[in-house]
C-alpha cells in the first residue's frame, strides 16, 4: 500500500511532487494491480468453496424410494398395527374400523426405530425409552412430539400407496388432512 | 601390563573403539560436554529442536502438570500408528467394512491387538484431554498471555471428540450405526443450517440439503456416510488437529514455557 507516501512526516524533494501526488490519488496503477490480485485470489477461493459445498450433496441418492405399495386393504385385519414394512420402509400401517393411517417408525427424539408391543398397546423406543400410543402420540420418555404420519392413498389397482416424502404432523394439526387418513 | 579386569572393563573397550582408525575416519573429533555443546546438540537436530533447549526445574514437577498434555500427545501418536496399521486391512465400503473389522479381529496376526490398542488409546485420549483441560483450569494456566493457547486447546478438545465420534461408525455394526443416527440427528437442530433448527425456513434448508445430509452424504446413515466418516476420521480431522497441535506446542514455549509462573 502507498499509505507511507501520504504520511505527513515524510518530506519529499520538490522534483518528486508529481509522483507523490499521483501515488496518493484514489487508485494508481500499483494499487489497482494489488486490489485485482486479491480479488482474483479470494474470488477463486470463494468459488472453489461454493463448488466444494455443492460437491458434498450428490445429485442421486441410492436410498429406498419414498413411495411404496402397501398391499390391498383386505390384507389387513381390523384393529391391528402392522409391522411388515417397519424394517424395510420404517412405516407401520394401522388398520382401524374406519380406515388406515401410515405411521413413521422413526422416533421423534433422535431417530431410532421404536418397537411395537401389542400386549402393552404402545410403541417403545429402545434407544432412550420414548413411548408412543397407537395413534402416534408421545406419552412418555424424551420424545418432543408425536410420530409423523405419512400420505396414504388407494391406487387405481386397488393397492394402497404410502408416500414417505409427504408427512403430516400432529402439532401442526395436519393429521386431519385428507391424505393423512385413508377412509375405507 | 594392565590387569585382566582393566583390559576388559567397559571404559577400556569403549576407548579401544573410539580410538580406532575406523571410528576416527567417521567421527573426526569427540564430543565435549559443555553447556554450549548441549544447546547446539538440541538446536542442530531436526527432532530434538522441537524440545526447548533448557527447561526450568519446576517444569518437570509431575504433580503440577500431571504430564496430561504430553500423555494426550503420546496417545495421539499411538492412535496414528495403530490407525495406519488398521488401514491395511479395512475397506470403508458398506459390503466389506464389518467383515474387515471381523477379519482384523480373528484372522490378521496381531489384528485384535492393534484394534484394541486403537480403541483403548482412543478412550484414554478423550479422558486425558479432559483431565489436561481440568489441570490447566485449576492451575490458572489459561490466564494471559496464554489465553490464545487455551482457545487452541478448546478446538483440539472438540477435534478429539469428533475423531472419537467419526471413528465410532467404522466398525459398521448396529451399535455404531444407531449411535451415529442419534448423533447426527442433533445436526438437524443447527441454526440456519439444520432443517429443524432456527431459521430453517428462512434459509430454505430441507432434510435433503442441510447440515445433517452434508455429514451423512444422504438422508439416512448408509454406505456414503461410512465413506465420509472414514475420510474425516483418517485424513481431514487428523490433519487439522496436527496443525493446531504444532501451534499449541509452539505457543507453550513462546508464552513463557511449561507451568512456569509469569
Amino acid at each position: 500500500m502507498n499509505t507511507r507516501l501520504k504520511s505527513p512526516e515524510i518530506k519529499f524533494p520538490a522534483e518528486y511532487e508529481a509522483e507523490v501526488q499521483s501515488a496518493s490519488s484514489f487508485m494508481d496503477r500499483r494499487r489497482f494491480m494489488n486490489y485485482s490480485g486479491w480479488v482474483g485470489i479470494l474470488g477463486s477461493l470463494a468459488i472453489s468453496l461454493l463448488g466444494f459445498l455443492r460437491f458434498m450433496f450428490p445429485r442421486v441418492l441410492f436410498e429406498p424410494a419414498s413411495t411404496f405399495k402397501a398391499g390391498k386393504p383386505s390384507d389387513y385385519a381390523v384393529g391391528t398395527v402392522d409391522t411388515r414394512f417397519a424394517l424395510s420402509h420404517r412405516v407401520w400401517i394401522i388398520r382401524e374400523e374406519r380406515g388406515f393411517y401410515a405411521l413413521s417408525a422413526i422416533c421423534t427424539h433422535l431417530g431410532c426405530t421404536p418397537k411395537w408391543f401389542a400386549n402393552e398397546d404402545k410403541f417403545k423406543c429402545s434407544c432412550h425409552g420414548s413411548g408412543f400410543k397407537r395413534s402416534g402420540f408421545n406419552f412418555e420418555g424424551p420424545a418432543p412430539r408425536a410420530l409423523d404420519r405419512f400420505k396414504i392413498v388407494l391406487g387405481e389397482d386397488g393397492e394402497m400407496v404410502v408416500d414417505r416424502g409427504k408427512d403430516f404432523r400432529l402439532e401442526r394439526g395436519e393429521w386431519t388432512k385428507p391424505e393423512a387418513y385413508l377412509f375405507i | 601390563m594392565a590387569s585382566l579386569k582393566e583390559r576388559f572393563s567397559f571404559d577400556q573397550m569403549k576407548r579401544n573403539i573410539v580410538d580406532s582408525q575406523v571410528w576416527r575416519s567417521m567421527f573426526r573429533h569427540g564430543y565435549e560436554d559443555t553447556p554450549r555443546n548441549r544447546v547446539l546438540m538440541v538446536v542442530d537436530n531436526l527432532w530434538l529442536h522441537l524440545h526447548p533447549t533448557k527447561i526450568r526445574r519446576h517444569a518437570i514437577r509431575i504433580r503440577f502438570t500431571w504430564c496430561m498434555g504430553g500423555i494426550t500427545f503420546l496417545l495421539f501418536l499411538y492412535l496414528t500408528v495403530t490407525g495406519v496399521i488398521l488401514m491395511f486391512y479395512y475397506r470403508p465400503v458398506g459390503e466389506y467394512a464389518y467383515l474387515d473389522m471381523k477379519f482384523l479381529e480373528f484372522d490378521a496376526p496381531f489384528g485384535m491387538f492393534m484394534r484394541n490398542m486403537h480403541r483403548w488409546a482412543a478412550h484414554a485420549m478423550v479422558i486425558t484431554v479432559w483431565l489436561h483441560m481440568l489441570r490447566v483450569f485449576m492451575t490458572g494456566s489459561y490466564k494471559p498471555p496464554r489465553e490464545f493457547n487455551w482457545v487452541i486447546g478448546v478446538l483440539l478438545l472438540t477435534l478429539t471428540l469428533l475423531l472419537s465420534f467419526t471413528g465410532y461408525l467404522l466398525p459398521w455394526d448396529q451399535l455404531s450405526i444407531w449411535a451415529v443416527t442419534v448423533g447426527t440427528n442433533m445436526a438437524r437442530a443447527t441454526p440456519l443450517m439444520g432443517s429443524e433448527g432456527p431459521f430453517a425456513e428462512l434459509m430454505g434448508v430441507t432434510p435433503r440439503f442441510d447440515a445433517r445430509s452434508a455429514l451423512l452424504g444422504g438422508t439416512i446413515v448408509g454406505p456414503p456416510t461410512l465413506l465420509r466418516f472414514y475420510v474425516l476420521h483418517c485424513i481431514v480431522i487428523p490433519l487439522i488437529a496436527s496443525g493446531l497441535m504444532m501451534i499449541h506446542f509452539w505457543r507453550i514455549r513462546k508464552d513463557g514455557g511449561i507451568s512456569g509462573p509469569l
